[in-house]
């Protein structure tokens, strides 16, 4: 491996720098200061941090929102009130009257119910996504990073070759596999592109516990080797893989439009989506640009809220911010 | 030096080795299996059956591995059915290429000209309204959907307000001369200053949606690698010497601070080659990435298959490049 300084770098970056960025977050997992646990200490800071707690609000909201969507919308998203007023050639997308302020998109739905109960399928896809790469990840990295030897290069190398496909266009290739597309298709392929950061970060991770004193004491105390990895290495080495998580949920939003929009997303659309929604709505877009924006401005809004909150995360887990 | 670069380039063979693998593995899973996969759904039956044959079907997989790593080192993948029907796959990409390289150039052009020095003010007027504007742009720069950003200016600067032009390459109108393919250099060298410039109006919205990602990143390393740096003793000594501000700030800061840059700007390669399959696809612009989107949704599995791999294998090769030149400007790197 070759040796570079630290970095610090946005969502978009790649192989080298990817691992990098990785490995640079292991690395912030131990170095603690003395008698504060890494999280009680890293909540001091977050607590007064402004772009911690804006992020914390939005996404706050945006849960909040998925939850109790079917109660504020107005109309059932799937139902269609204004397709007599559909015109293929004419009106194809009906604007906004009394009852639907936002109008309704090219199947007469109500375009603002539809807003509203789409955040609920976009933090499914969020979410799952985030949690099979996450557990495919910790899986493999723990593999590796707490057992080492050959086990530990095979999984890295595997991990290597994943890391080196441009991520999106690894999302596209495991979508191409399935003879359906679907919402699972899209959870799946988004899910495992992740899987090679997340594993890469556990094991930098756990890598750097296995050399620290209290894994030596635990061993020379005689706790076996499991207990050792699932009791005192893992727990520690998890504050990196949460920021990671944090970070990937807006990527797994962005990517899911854009899967959609390349035609491999999910396409039943009685149960809405964001991404799903934008991916259909450019088709309109040079007549019928709202139709896009609105399902456009959501994504952004959140995808924003959990990139300063895991960004604001990474720099109260940084040991180097604690000057 | 020499070893370096050794041990580098047998690391960027197993890693295509293995990639080759799993390309295989990927065409044998895709649905329908290779042959549907390679012919399409309406091949004839004899013509399923002779490929099954040169596939070598009935053989042990290990044996179909390696006639498929045979043919791929041939250039074989097979001849497209969907996006140009008949062509051979591996032209296809030939034929695109150029077309992607342009664009990515000029979008890295772009994000880089105005990311260094961008980066490098936000870093000297560290917590100020430069600075946290800049954070917010570029935060915000990576929360927009790259298709949704192409979208977006095609529809106001092309289609409402009518500046630039909205899709392609090049005025098919003006019937320029092509050379090399890519169209704004064939312009210069044929003299055609009309198609040259053509040719620019049509990169402006393609490269500047592309370039979004890639200014965010580079602006934020180079921002996070100047405050470094400011922060290093050897630059309090030259300030200290009393060295004017011109030359602490090329020789001292800058010229330290630009390595990470320098790494982060060839890894903006994969990113690219990602983000042109959207971009492309919005503009009509005629390059490997619409050719990939093409291929996806006509399920065009040889042009797939040869799109892939050669991404991985561009995308491997830059990285080994940026290694090595990483390590002609880092002395530091050899060592491990």
């Amino acid at each position: 491996m070759t040796e570079k300084p630290p970095e610090k770098s946005g969502r978009t970056s790649y192989g080298e720098r990817r691992k990098q960025r990785i490995d640079e977050l292991a690395a912030a997992s131990v170095d603690e200061t003395p008698g504060v646990s890494l999280l009680a200490s890293a909540w001091r800071r977050l607590r007064r941090n402004p772009v911690f707690l804006l992020g914390l609000a939005i996404t706050t909201i945006f849960v909040l929102l998925a939850v109790v969507s079917p109660w504020l919308a107005p109309w059932d998203p799937a139902a269609n009130p204004l397709i007599d007023e559909v015109r293929p050639q004419t009106n194809p997308v009906p604007g906004p009257e009394p009852g639907h302020p936002l109008g309704g998109d090219d199947r007469g739905r109500d375009l603002l119910s539809r807003l509203l109960v789409g955040s609920q399928q976009t933090l499914i896809v969020g979410v799952l996504a985030t949690l099979f790469g996450l557990t495919g990840g910790v899986t493999l990295g723990t593999l590796a990073g707490a057992f080492g030897g050959w086990i530990d290069s095979l999984v890295m190398r595997i991990v290597d070759v994943m890391l080196s496909i441009p991520s999106l266009l690894l999302a596209f290739s495991i979508a191409a596999l399935f003879a359906r597309p679907s919402q699972w298709t899209v959870i799946i392929a988004i899910a495992v592109i992740q899987v090679p950061i997340f594993a890469r970060l556990l094991r930098g991770s756990l890598l750097a516990q296995r050399v620290s004193d209290h894994v030596l004491a635990a061993r020379a105390l005689g706790v076996k080797p499991g207990a050792v990895v699932f009791r005192h290495m893992l727990p520690n080495a998890f504050g990196p893989v949460i920021v990671q998580a944090t970070l990937v949920m807006a990527v797994a939003i962005i990517d899911a439009a854009a899967l959609s929009f390349l035609g491999l997303g999910n396409p039943d659309d009685r149960q809405p989506e964001w991404g799903q929604m934008l991916g259909r709505a450019t088709e309109f877009i040079n007549s019928y640009p709202h139709l896009a924006i609105y399902p456009a401005a959501c994504i952004i809004v959140v995808a924003l809220g959990f990139t300063l909150m895991g960004e604001s995360l990474r720099e109260a887990l940084d040991p180097k911010s604690r000057r | 030096m020499i070893r370096f670069i050794v041990r580098r380039l047998i690391q960027m063979v197993g890693v295509v080795l293995v990639l080759s693998l799993l390309l295989f593995f990927w065409l044998r899973s895709l649905p329908g299996g290779p042959v549907s996969a390679i012919l399409g759904e309406r091949a004839t039956p004899a013509r399923r059956e002779a490929l099954e044959a040169a596939l070598g079907l009935d053989q042990p997989v290990y044996v179909q591995y390696l006639k498929f790593l045979q043919r791929a080192a041939q250039g074989d993948f097979g001849v497209s059915t969907q996006v140009l029907p008949g062509t051979d796959a591996l032209e296809i990409f030939f034929m695109r290429l150029p077309a992607t390289l342009e664009l990515s150039f000029f979008a890295l052009v772009l994000a880089t000209s105005l990311g260094i020095p961008l980066g490098y003010f936000a870093a000297r007027r560290h917590g100020s309204a430069v600075d946290n504007s800049a954070i917010v742009m570029s935060l915000v720069g990576v929360a927009v959907p790259v298709f949704f950003t192409a979208f977006m200016l095609k529809y106001f600067f092309a289609v409402e307000w009518n500046l630039l032009p909205v899709s392609g390459r090049q005025d098919p109108g003006l019937d320029a001369t092509r050379i090399t393919g890519f169209f704004v250099l064939d312009g210069i060298l044929t003299r055609e200053w009309d198609a040259a410039w053509d040719a620019m109006l049509h990169l402006v919205l393609p490269s500047v949606a592309l370039a979004t990602i890639p200014f965010a990143v580079i602006f934020r390393i180079t921002r996070a690698s100047v405050l470094d740096v400011l922060e290093e003793d050897y630059v309090r000594t030259a300030e200290a010497k009393g060295l004017t501000a011109r030359v602490i700030r090329g020789r001292h800061v800058l010229r330290n601070a630009m390595l990470p840059v320098t790494t982060i700007i060839g890894l903006q390669v994969g990113g690219l080659l990602a983000g042109a399959v959207l971009t492309e696809t919005v503009f009509a612009f005629g390059g490997i990435g619409q050719a990939l989107y093409e291929a996806f949704r006509d399920k065009d599995y040889a042009v797939l298959q040869v799109l892939i791999m050669a991404a991985a294998a561009i995308y491997v090769f830059v990285n080994l490049l940026v290694d090595i030149s990483y390590a002609i400007i880092d002395p530091r790197v050899r060592t491990r």
